[in-house]
């Protein structure tokens, strides 16, 4: 590999780039708006490209340039196009609801950091990868995908928490095992891209019926 | 602590005080010029602050009939604050006599104490504006204290110690690495200060409107030379701050022995890294909007969360 | 190159595609129905092929059929194809009743083929990670399966769906990972490391940590989708709002599913962790499972979502034998696995059908079905007191063989058990009885149901109930064995 990359070097590039995306996971947590939400989703997609790029720069994997592909051509430009695409064709520009206030949520973000990082402790000690440190940050990251999930109240914003945590999953594979084999990895994205389109085509059917696409609307269906 | 005692140490702290006092109320002026130049006006000149203060200082003093000791002696005391917080944060040299009180802890102590002084002199003429100011300020001073604790704390983690001193000459002697848990601190360490300093995004330090005022509210009652010293004490603890954050993040340049060459070799590099310090404040403050104030929780608590983030990160990736 | 694996799952897979492009018209019911009845044929055939010459490799290694899936393999095609031929039917009564459209017919039959094929994959995949993404891809197929009648509560019931088992599924995913990391140290980078074949050789020197944060995860989230309590949201809503054909695969088919490819990792678990910490685990979800869902039985009132929780508390039996291992609640668990499928799709064919009758699933608005549809009426009965566990059908069989085990290896949890059972046989007889028997306001359906298939599926229940053959006995021996 090359010259001046020393191992500390790089360790300290990946767990910059690790901080970035935990940074851009608060970021997305704390954001009002959809469309500044849907380009961090973006910025955090070119982010993992940029981070499973330089992993297979600097470990020889080939495989891995491969997925970098995979995830800028399906996470940077695919679903962030669908996406904007979507919100266009619903006419749909408000301000993210939440469940809890910013401050509260990120101090949940917070604590929930702080969880993932002590349980993935044991477990990045005994993985075999350059980027093991970065396992807690993986996990931070998923939780914090799945708690902007739960606080919110409008489908898309949902939606792209519930592809955010795809992201951090597609992260956790790259830092703990150098990436799935490239035939599960097509078939993730597959299924993610399949998704996204049946999601936009129920949208539709969500405005139609309710003429808002806000989730508490969705919540009738309770235990008699 | 001083066991020995030597008259090129004490000058030399002396000299760092002396500077710190004389040129606070420049990087204020070259603050507000830069303003100006990104805001297409020719501006006041950075000299202005003086020319201001030396107004305040010939006119008299005006104080309201209920005005308590507290209320002439906090000018003082708020500056004399200042002037220790200078003396202790190691903008020149990290070898000077006062060097071993540059405790972390302490220093934000006195930050504190300034705050508590004026917003109890704020309070103590009993006019609304006065009050609306200090508990504003309090507010302020309760979220971003936490905050700028936490970064200090980041810092200490990686020098094993919570002196200033000790922390920059950790920090200057290290090889070019990037430390993710300092970018998040220097981010969490600019929003902060922004609050702390009373400027745009936080507070307009412009501004007379009840709506939006917090420090310009609590000095309304001043005059004269009670006016001056606050004034001072504001560009000094701009000054302040401002050398924290270069010793935290930018520490090269700053003299780690006690000679006399060291140190003049230090103030060019400080003048510089001020400079753009200054002009970097200038161009945030021109491209953001003043926040309503009640966000400025959400603001603060965005700060502290980086702050804690930077110290998650260190224990998880950098230990 | 085997090609009734080939046929197996390409029948379904070009059947969908096809039903894209042709699903709205007048024979595309028919189409359906000749596509499953092709798939059970190619599934009859590996099921010989397996039965006799033994466990069986294809297309380097990527697929894997041994006793255990070829026994589900072969259920989940007989079930399809006999939903299929209860579909045509019923769907034709749907759009008689302006509930459908032929543009959402298209996407009913396609997405019904393939459905089928992810199921299929799942069940005969070696690859870890294919297993997953077929299993999401399963999810993805029926979102729009549920939400199909456009109501309100439909598309409530699909988002939620969709949402919880996404979120659920994506646990499963984390799991894997951490499966193939633990598997990467022995078995090298590459797909081999995620064969579940080459873990199984490996599974007593995978490492224990990893193995117990994995199999956590992998139980999350494979469980949500096997609708064990509490990530069980999603079932009742998905079951009460579909259509009927698609409540009946989901519950009869893809609960197994979601089962077996936990039973599979637990395997893992086992070799890695000593038999206890899985099965514990496996345990205390199954009976949480069968005593919350017992006791919900009695508030329902739709009579969908009433079966749905009968499905929640089943699962959960299921879970909790396999919790228990061993070779006779083992061999308890795949026989419930079989006998609750075939009856569970028999009574939503006939719910389904006595909906119809009375134009609601209120249970307290149906009444006196014998007297409208003979057939229905005492489908509907025969149905319930079978999945309730009466004697001589196949449920009471598995029921007594997992109670027993449980009174020997377990004996705490056999009156909670006991307790859930007789609770849920008291709820659900106590709806059923009056919707069946009294007088009736309702009126005839003006196609003839179909109830072939649901006295197919009870009579086999029933034959399973009093005799296994020997061959069949051996069968479910072998992949109890498998089990460990």
């Amino acid at each position: 590999m090359s010259q001046f990359l020393t191992p500390a070097l790089t360790g300290q590039i990946i767990n910059l780039l690790a901080a970035a995306l935990l940074l851009l996971s608060f970021a997305m947590l704390a954001q009002r708006r959809i469309l500044s939400l849907i380009n961090l989703f973006a910025a955090q997609g070119f982010v993992l490209t940029l981070s499973t790029a330089f992993v297979a720069w600097a470990t020889g994997q080939t495989h891995l340039w491969w997925s970098a592909g995979l995830t800028l051509a399906l996470k940077v430009l695919l679903l962030p196009w669908i996406l904007h695409r979507l919100i266009q064709r619903l006419n749909v520009k408000w301000d993210v609801e939440t469940l809890l206030n910013i401050p509260t949520t990120m101090l949940f973000g917070l604590l929930l950091v702080i969880l993932a990082f002590n349980l993935a402790q044991p477990v990045s000690a005994l993985a075999g990868t350059i980027t093991k440190g970065t396992l807690g940050i993986a996990l931070a990251i998923v939780l914090l995908s799945f708690l902007m999930m739960i606080t919110r109240s409008k489908a898309v914003p949902q939606v792209i928490g519930f592809l955010a945590m795809e992201n951090s999953l597609f992260f956790a594979a790259t830092a703990a095992t150098y990436g799935m084999p490239m035939v599960v990895e097509l078939g993730i994205a597959l299924d993610v891209l399949v998704g996204v389109i049946i999601l936009g085509v129920f949208f539709f059917q969500i405005r139609e019926r309710f003429d808002s696409l806000d989730i508490r609307h969705l919540e009738k269906l309770k235990e008699e | 602590m001083l066991s020995e005692f030597s008259w090129a140490g004490a000058s030399a702290q002396l000299t760092e005080i002396l500077l710190a006092v004389l040129l606070a109320p420049l990087l204020l002026g070259w603050v507000n010029q830069c303003r100006a130049w990104l805001q297409n006006r020719s501006g006041p000149g950075v000299l202005r602050p003086y020319l201001t203060l030396r107004k305040l200082m010939a006119k008299d003093a005006v104080v309201a009939h209920g005005a308590s000791p507290l209320f002439r002696t906090a000018p003082y005391i708020v500056f004399g604050c200042m002037v220790l917080a200078a003396a202790i944060v190691p903008t020149l040299g990290t070898d000077l006599p006062y060097a071993p009180a540059a405790d972390a802890i302490a220093l934000v102590g006195i930050l504190a104490l300034a705050r508590v002084f004026i917003s109890l002199a704020a309070m103590d003429i009993g006019t609304a504006f006065g009050t609306l100011g200090a508990r504003r300020e309090m507010m302020i001073g309760f979220l971003a204290e936490p905050a700028l604790l936490i970064v200090l704390f980041t810092a200490s983690l990686i020098s094993q110690s919570t002196s200033l001193a000790t922390t920059v000459e950790t920090l200057s002697q290290r090889e070019l690495a990037i430390y993710p848990s300092l970018a998040f601190a220097g981010v969490a360490f600019t929003m902060v200060s922004l609050a702390e300093n009373a400027r745009i995004p936080i507070d307009n330090p412009a501004t007379h409107l009840e709506l939006t005022m917090i420090h310009e509210a609590m000095v309304l009652e001043y005059s004269g030379r009670h006016l001056a010293l606050i004034e001072w004490a504001a560009s000094l603890k701009l000054f302040v701050y401002s050398c924290i954050g270069i010793a935290l993040f930018f520490p090269f340049g700053i003299a780690q022995g006690g000679d006399a060459a060291g140190l003049l070799l230090a103030l060019p590099a400080l003048a510089f890294k001020l400079a753009i310090g200054g002009f970097l404040l200038a161009l945030i403050e021109t491209v953001s909007a003043k926040m309503r104030i009640f966000r400025a929780p959400e603001f603060l608590g965005t700060a502290f969360m980086l702050a804690v983030l930077a110290l998650l990160i260190h224990a998880l990736l950098e230990t | 190159m085997s090609w009734e694996i080939l046929a197996v799952l390409g029948i379904p897979l070009a059947g969908g595609a096809l039903l894209a492009l042709v699903g709205h018209q007048r024979r595309a019911a028919e189409l359906n129905v000749a596509l499953s009845i092709a798939t059970f044929v190619a599934a009859a055939a590996l099921t010989t092929r397996v039965v006799r010459h033994g466990p069986l490799f294809a297309f380097s290694e990527q697929f894997f059929v041994d006793s255990l899936n070829v026994f589900l393999v072969a259920l989940t095609a007989f079930v399809s194809m006999t939903t299929s031929m209860f579909s045509r039917p019923y769907m034709r009564i749907e759009q008689e009743h302006g509930k459908l459209t032929g543009a959402r017919l298209r996407l009913y039959h396609s997405m019904y083929q393939l459905f089928i094929f992810t199921m299929l994959l799942v069940l005969l995949t070696n690859n870890l990670g294919l297993l997953w993404v077929a299993l999401e891809a399963a999810t993805l197929t029926t979102v729009l399966l549920v939400s199909l009648y456009r109501t309100p509560a439909s598309l409530e019931a699909a988002w939620k769906y969709f949402i919880l088992c996404g979120v659920g599924i994506a646990q499963a995913l984390f799991g894997t990972i951490l499966l193939y990391m633990a598997s990467q140290k022995l078995l090298g980078t590459g797909v081999e490391a995620l064969l579940w074949t080459h873990l199984f050789g490996v599974r007593s020197q995978l490492e224990p940590t990893i193995l117990s944060i994995a199999f956590v995860f992998l139980l999350v989230g494979y469980g949500t989708k096997v609708g064990l309590v509490p990530l069980h949201n999603w079932l009742p809503d998905a079951h009460a709002e579909g259509p009927t054909p698609v409540s009946a695969v989901l519950s009869g088919l893809l609960l197994n599913v979601a089962l077996y490819a936990l039973v599979r990792c637990k395997v893992l678990a086992d070799g890695a962790l000593g038999p206890g910490f899985a099965g514990q685990l496996l345990m205390g979800f199954g009976l949480l499972s069968v005593v919350v869902a017992a006791f919900f039985l009695s508030r329902q009132r739709d009579i969908k979502r009433m079966f749905a929780y009968s499905s929640v508390e089943h699962m959960g039996l299921i879970t909790f034998a396999f919790g228990m291992g061993g070779p006779i609640a083992n061999f308890a668990g795949l026989l419930h696995m079989t006998v609750h499928s075939l009856t569970k799709s028999a009574i939503f064919f006939t719910v389904g059908h006595a909906a119809q009758t009375a134009g609601t699933q209120v249970m307290d608005d149906i009444r006196g079905l014998a007297r409208v549809s003979p057939t229905i009426g005492w489908g509907l009965m025969l149905g319930t007191l079978a999945i309730l566990g009466l004697p001589p059908f196949g449920v009471f069989a598995s029921e007594f063989l997992i109670l027993t085990s449980a009174m020997r290896q377990q004996p705490w949890a056999t009156p909670l058990l006991l307790i859930s059972l007789g609770v849920a046989f008291a709820a659900v007889f106590r709806k059923v009885q009056p919707m069946v028997f009294g007088d009736t306001t309702a009126k005839p359906l003006p196609h003839r149901p179909a109830l072939i298939p649901v006295f197919l599926h009870l009579a086999l229940a029933l034959l399973l109930g009093l005799y296994i053959p020997p061959y069949l006995a051996a069968w479910y021996r072998e992949a109890a064995r498998l089990i460990g």
